[in-house]
């Protein structure tokens, strides 16, 4: 009897999220401001410098999203949600929108009600060892100690990974980034597992990088990517489409530096319905006809967000690889501006 | 025949100095530190110990680097200056960053009003803490919370002056109300009068006043308050909240009233068996749930009732204890002096049940404080984990590991050894046995 008594409070307070969230393209407007669920801090993807202000791949979507709904890429509140967090903020309609380099599982999608919009990035487990270890492969690694963060797919991702190749390991449980860095390069593990991303932000900072590999073998899929509440497809729309202007405009050329350029002198029409001198697909998203823009406008396309946060040209120095576009190899591809 | 004489000293020996092993430093060693097997090696073994600490740590402070832009940079500046593989403390992060430690995200013109505030908590609560100063500061006490609220936050003067209204308010329809109906009633009545004054004449009353006299502050949203500006104002606020609470809990809990002792009961026994972290994690997510769609019930104003509400559920069974422990002759002449209830116990009761629950009261005000970093969870910048995570974040000191603990770490020392400090000296200055 209690127990039903409290779910159906539950729901009902679901229900009234539910009604409260269907207009976010709304909210957001009336409240001349988007509300951003962000990481606390992940190197290079989000979190504020020393002055405090947000940088970083995934913060620059959420500028781009600003801009087009709003006409400005600073309307943008940032909150941090920890991996804890972070799904009840989006339910409960703290933030608008989650871009926290969250993967896309099925049942985060389908069971937590929520919609991923599309993969912002391709990311993968990897190992990291030391050079000297001798080591080439990941299928190498048979009896070896590896350092794990507890509670994350990862750990679920190694288990299954030196199950399905019939091999042994020991591990060696750590709380976060930091302490795995430490424990990985004071000696307590011979290797060191996580996203290939985190794995080469650590080495990158290490003092003796070079004397570290990253081994090829990715293990697992992380398609991580904007996520919004279930049900609110026009918000959903907005995000996804204003997430494929950036990816779309890299595809044609359109740069922060040229877009004025490319909006008056282009004969192509997919781009000038993408920069809305043509066509009325802002209109169909229920904004202006200058949203894709603007979100272009406000960091960049999408291989200039990557390159100025966490490409070849920073310390990250992470590769396309994935992340390319479609007509270079990779998996980011935008479907038609018509 | 001889004369025998006998020796007869006739001036004092000088007084000899006691043997060595009886004196100085050698008496001290051998008492404390090598009375017998057991100590002697228990000495070796700590002083071994102590060695190893040092060999370890010193050289690793000796290195100290405090001029750099990023741990590379610390790195070489290190390895330059005491050869390959040496390795050293970087604190050129500190300096970098202590802002963010200070203040979090605070906007940095606006600093000297969280550091006004800080400095004028002291001269608040001075008063409070030592009772030979002017009774007058006592004034300034009372309107601390409502200047601080608006130095921190900014906007209108009148939203917090209105605010403390409400308590002016409460005042009146006590002493209107207590001649008539005692102290509990006329105590609710009043409580529902300030209530009333909160819920519809605040917002009312402010606009109006904000229009007469507009004095305001650049707002600061709560997103921004982080590090131990964040630490102080929800440990300062619920510290000074859960005091009276944690009283009024424990008489409760002491009443013969059914319904006041089992609500008491039921609120203490019921936060002491919950952790502090899920309370934090109902303040910031389930209340949300409960609330109306599109109420913003600020993320600081939240966490802060529901720490009070924590260290209050403690405080009462500190007191509790310090009740139990007077003997049953003090309520008795409390009564046989012919005074009411609330008499007794701010005359009698309170002031020595008080007095021997201060050690129990001052640790649990040290926990809390320390408990305050536990907001990092539900996504607040704390000193310890927040900032820290986010200074990681940046390329420029990613991988950098003890700095920031040591930095967080050594201050929350200094405030947790002062209240220590405080407390004993208090117990000394209130000691009235003779033992």
């Amino acid at each position: 009897m209690k127990k039903s008594v409290f779910l159906g409070t539950l729901s009902a307070a679901a229900l009234l999220a539910g009604i409260a969230g269907a207009g976010t393209l709304d909210d957001v407007k009336a409240r001349g401001q988007l509300i951003c669920g962000t990481n606390v801090g992940l190197t290079g993807f989000g979190a504020p410098d020393a002055n405090g202000n947000y940088q970083g791949f995934d913060v620059a979507l959420c500028k781009a999203v600003a801009a087009a709904v709003l006409g400005d890429a600073s309307k943008v509140k940032f909150v941090p949600t920890t991996g804890e967090t972070r799904f009840t903020a989006l339910a409960s309609g703290e933030v608008d929108v989650l871009i926290r380099n969250s993967t896309w599982t099925f049942s985060r999608d389908v069971d937590l009600k929520f919609d991923f919009v599309a993969v912002n990035y391709y990311d993968g487990q990897g190992f990291m060892v030391k050079k000297d270890l001798g080591v080439s492969s990941a299928k190498e690694l048979d009896g070896a100690t590896i350092c794990i963060q507890t509670g994350t797919t990862t750990e679920l991702n190694l288990a299954d990974f030196f199950k399905a190749n019939n091999m042994t390991y020991t591990p060696v449980t750590i709380a976060d980034d930091a302490e795995g860095q430490r424990q990985y390069l004071a000696g307590a593990c011979d290797a060191y597992t996580t996203d290939a991303s985190g794995l080469a932000a650590s080495r990158a900072t290490m003092p003796d990088a070079d004397n570290h590999i990253i081994l090829p073998e990715i293990i697992s899929k992380e398609p991580l990517g904007p996520l919004v509440r279930h049900g609110d497809n026009q918000w959903g729309d907005v995000i996804r489409w204003t997430y494929y202007a950036l990816v779309a405009a890299e595809e044609y050329g359109v740069t922060s530096a040229n877009i004025e350029e490319m909006a008056n002198t282009t004969q192509n029409p997919e781009i000038k319905r993408l920069l809305g001198v043509e066509g009325d697909l802002g209109a169909m998203l229920g904004l202006d006809k200058d949203w894709g823009k603007r979100a272009i406008a406000a960091s960049g396309n999408y291989g200039e967000i990557f390159e100025a946060n966490i490409g070849s040209a920073t310390p990250i120095k992470l590769a396309r690889g994935l992340n390319a576009l479609w007509t270079q190899g990779g998996l980011q591809y935008a479907p038609p501006f018509r | 025949m001889g004369e025998f004489t006998p020796f007869v000293r006739t001036e004092m020996l000088a007084p000899q100095a006691p043997p060595v092993s009886q004196r100085g430093a050698i008496r001290w060693l051998r008492e404390n530190l090598f009375s017998g097997p057991l100590n002697t090696v228990l000495t070796l073994l700590g002083l071994a110990a102590l060695l190893w600490v040092v060999s370890h740590l010193g050289p690793w402070l000796l290195h100290s680097v405090w001029n750099a832009n990023s741990l590379t940079e610390c790195r070489e500046i290190i390895a330059a200056t005491w050869g390959e593989g040496a390795s050293g403390a970087c604190w050129a992060m500190v300096r970098d960053r202590w802002h963010q430690y200070l203040f979090g995200f605070y906007p940095s013109p606006l600093y000297w009003r969280p550091t006004l505030a800080f400095a004028l908590l002291f001269v608040a609560i001075a008063p409070v803490l030592y009772s030979q100063l002017p009774r007058k500061l006592l004034l300034l006490t009372a309107v601390y919370p409502a200047l601080t609220f608006w130095l921190l936050w900014g906007g209108s003067i009148w939203v917090p002056v209105v605010a403390m209204m409400g308590f002016g308010v409460f005042a009146v329809v006590f002493r209107l109300a207590q001649p008539r109906f005692g102290v509990p009633v006329s105590a609710g009545l009043g409580a529902v009068a300030t209530s009333l004054w909160w819920m519809f004449a605040q917002a009312p009353v402010a606009a109006v006043l904000q229009s007469i006299a507009p004095v305001t502050l650049t707002s600061v949203d709560s997103d921004q308050f982080g590090g131990f500006l964040l630490s102080v104002v929800i440990g300062v606020t619920a510290i000074s909240a859960s005091l009276p609470m944690g009283i009024l809990l424990a008489l409760g809990r002491k009443s013969d009233m059914l319904l006041v002792r089992t609500l008491s009961v039921g609120f203490i026994e019921f936060i002491r068996g919950v952790p502090l972290i899920t309370l934090l994690f109902t303040a910031s997510l389930l209340l949300q749930y409960f609330l109306p769609p599109g109420s913003d019930f600020d993320i600081i104003l939240r966490v802060i009732i529901l720490v009070t509400f924590f260290a209050a559920a403690y405080i009462a069974e500190v007191i509790r204890g310090g009740l139990a422990a007077l003997p049953r002759g003090q309520y008795e002449a409390a009564d046989a002096l012919g005074l009411d209830y609330w008499q007794a116990q701010r005359l009698i009761i309170m002031p020595q049940a008080l007095k021997i629950s201060i050690p129990g009261i001052v640790s649990s005000f040290i926990g809390l404080f320390k408990d305050t970093t536990l907001v990092a969870f539900v996504g607040l910048n704390d000193p310890l984990k927040g900032i820290t995570q986010i200074v990681r974040a940046d390329i420029n000191w990613k991988g950098i590991y003890w700095e920031p603990y040591l930095f967080a770490g050594s201050i929350f020392f200094l405030i947790c050894f002062g209240m220590s400090r405080y407390s004993m000296w208090l117990e000394r200055k209130l000691k009235t046995d003779h033992r």
